[in-house]
């Protein structure tokens, strides 16, 4: 049986209306194969949660450059564990200070992808994660 | 140890927005070329060379930088600080919650208060947000655009209780909402009734507040959304020319309030492009207002700017480099002919800037108006054969993009079909790939990388001063006449649903300290809200 392919929720929380990154990211995966669903802008972390599970998504990546991430990311987070989605991997991009870093891994985020980052690396990133989250299923 | 042989030589000459650049240029490529008709003199039409007559040697560029985080107090001290180091303008950058219309104690507002701009809710913020600045002293630009005409009567109301007559006070509202819904996305309402509010602030200000720039019409957030400098230029001026039809039709006299418009450009990299791109936007302001619009008044003719330094191009790696970029994108600008500038400061890919950074940012103008000499002298390119063809070329693409405007039936059009949402974001990608293929070098990002950063220090907003905000805006509503905030509502609310100006009703509520979101829920509720179509 064929692999699915990873699904992805590109998702833009909170009132931050930067959305260069979180589009150009949305066409580079699915480039690489991946079907992506973008939120659009200024969704509530309920709706960002909601929109994962009604699209059955593999990965969240959450972009923002606002410097509300302390606030939202953890929400979204919470969210999403406790709409049963225990697996779903996410990632974070946007302005996001190195010294924010541990405390956005702490709150459940798989990886930070501040400006610059190789999309290549992200996408490889991607995979590898969900193929842990997808074995990790598999066994349970 | 191994040489690596530098690979420049396979370099595609192309601009950054992908124009051929040929070897050397000459008389050949002016063919054509009539300095008095596509030149003319620093200070007349068509102001290719500049909007004044003795440029820099008259007057510098005001240096005016962006500011604003946490609660008024913090951004008050930076409006402080950044005076007494010889800024000559004011900037204000507001948090999100204020650009789209919510205040501080919304649950939409939590984690957002303060953080990437100022929070202002009330009036009460505004006073304290100016304590102790006059302000017939000082110009103020706003970066506000939905909400632009509930801050300006805020600003109109601090004036008043200082004293200061409205004829005296000067500034800028940044008002172009047309981009909002192709690039910076701090709508509320649909298009039209926005386009009402704008012209009804055009016709009040045009009667009451002469000095005061009405509209910064942007083509800095279209660069930043990923467009390139053709793109920037022609969907910049397009979003004018509509705006001056809007003019036209609510009834005003062209040349009543073409003067108090502005512009607003990013300067990016691609250091004679950019200066082509602001010598190519006078002639074509000029020419159009003059042959198209029919406006008479020279005034109306000169395409003033404000620029600021594109943030898009600040790495978060080496961050020290971003000074070397600024400063060289800095020369543009000033080669380019601003009449304003914001310079950005090395450590915004991070965070907002420190004191220090916006120091450095500062001293970067400084040093270009002070020590290099290129103030002596107007538009030192012109004639330029290189710099002339390349002002051609981009002139050309911006009347390619008019005509396909045209042909989707103008500009609004355009925006609710996504032609330049499309655009912009194709544009943003081909450049996305092409860094990520080596095509375009970042140096510190995809070429000459170190492993380790040293760390910057970096500004840190605190959490503490959302909770500050809102106890205050709490306090705001204990003590003012809440009568009048529902009488003033009202009003506003009947004004809103006709076709009467909608300024003083404003201002009546701004007087009784009605909130921002008050306010804005009244005319979401008359207007409606704009939800855009999620174009990837």
């Amino acid at each position: 049986m064929p692999e699915r392919p990873i699904r992805v929720l590109v998702a833009k929380p909170g009132l931050d209306s930067h959305d260069r990154g979180a589009k150009v990211l949305a066409r580079a995966l699915r480039d690489a194969g991946m079907e992506v669903i973008y939120t659009g802008l200024h969704r509530t972390p309920e709706e960002v949660v909601r929109a994962a599970v009604d699209e059955d998504v593999d990965v969240v990546c959450i972009s923002l450059l606002s410097g509300a991430h302390p606030v939202l990311v953890p929400k979204v987070v919470r969210g999403l564990r406790e709409a049963g989605l225990t697996e779903t991997v996410v990632l974070l991009g946007g302005t996001i200070p190195d010294a924010d870093i541990p405390d956005m891994l702490a709150a459940g985020v798989a990886g930070v992808f501040g400006p610059g980052s190789d999309i290549d690396r992200i996408v490889a990133f991607i995979r590898e994660k969900v193929a842990e989250a997808r074995a990790g299923a598999a066994r349970a | 140890m191994a040489v690596t042989r530098p690979t420049d030589r396979d370099d595609a000459f192309v601009t950054l927005s992908g124009l051929p650049v040929k070897r050397v240029y000459g008389p050949e490529d002016l063919a054509g070329f009539d300095p008095e008709r596509d030149l003319g003199e620093p200070g007349q039409y068509p102001f290719t060379r500049g909007i004044h007559e003795t440029m820099y040697r008259g007057r510098l560029w005001t240096m005016r930088q962006f500011a604003g985080y946490g609660t008024a107090e913090e951004t008050n001290a930076r409006f402080k600080y950044l005076l007494e180091q010889g800024q000559t303008g004011l900037s204000c950058a507001f948090d999100f919650p204020t650009l789209l219309g919510w205040d501080s104690d919304s649950p939409r507002a939590e984690g957002e208060v303060g953080r990437l701009g100022v929070a202002v809710d009330t009036l009460a913020d505004m006073e304290r947000l100016f304590d102790g600045i006059p302000l017939d002293q000082v110009s103020t630009s706003f970066t506000i655009n939905s909400s632009a005409q509930i801050i300006l009567a805020m600003y109109l109301v601090v004036a008043e209780k200082q004293g200061v007559p409205w004829d005296k006070v000067r500034g800028t509202v940044q008002n172009d909402i047309l981009k909002e819904y192709t690039a910076q996305k701090t709508y509320i309402y649909p298009p039209k009734p926005s386009l009402r509010i704008i012209t009804d602030m055009f016709a009040f200000c045009s009667k009451h507040v002469p000095n005061f720039n009405t509209i910064s019409i942007s083509g800095y957030h279209i660069r930043e959304a990923g467009a390139t400098a053709t793109q920037e230029l022609a969907f910049t001026l397009a979003d004018g020319f509509t705006y001056v039809e809007e003019g036209i039709r609510a009834g005003l006299d062209v040349d009543a309030f073409a003067p108090r418009l502005s512009f607003f450009f990013d300067v990016h990299n691609d250091f004679f492009e950019e200066i082509a791109k602001f010598r190519a936007a006078r002639r074509i302001w000029a020419r159009e207002m003059r042959e198209r619009f029919g406006a008479k008044d020279p005034r109306s003719w000169k395409l003033r700017f404000h620029a600021q330094t594109a943030g898009v191009t600040l790495t978060a790696q080496q961050a020290e480099n971003n000074i070397v970029r600024v400063a060289l994108q800095a020369l543009a600008a000033v080669l380019g002919g601003a009449q304003s500038l914001h310079t950005n400061s090395m450590d915004e890919a991070l965070a907002l800037p420190t004191e220090k950074a916006v120091r450095i940012a500062l001293r970067t103008q400084q040093i270009i108006a002070h020590e290099t000499g290129v103030t002596n002298t107007v538009d030192p390119l012109g004639g330029s054969y290189f710099v002339e063809a390349l002002t051609n070329k981009l002139e050309e693409g911006a009347y390619e993009y008019f005509r396909r405007i045209d042909e989707l039936g103008g500009m609004v059009a355009a925006i609710e079909k996504g032609f330049i949402q499309r655009e912009i974001a194709d544009a943003s990608y081909r450049y996305q790939r092409a860094v990520a293929a080596g095509d375009v070098t970042i140096v510190g990002v995809n070429r000459f990388q170190i492993e380790e950063d040293t760390p910057i220090p970096l500004l840190r907003v605190d959490p503490e001063l959302e909770r500050k905000q809102i106890a205050r805006l709490k306090e705001v509503k204990r003590t003012r006449d809440n009568r009048r905030v529902a009488e003033t509502l009202r009003e506003l609310k009947r004004v809103a649903s006709s076709n009467e100006n909608i300024m003083p009703a404003i201002l009546e509520c701004v007087r009784a300290y009605c909130t921002l979101q008050e306010m804005d829920d009244v005319l979401r509720e008359v207007f409606g809200t704009y939800e855009e179509e999620a174009i990837i």
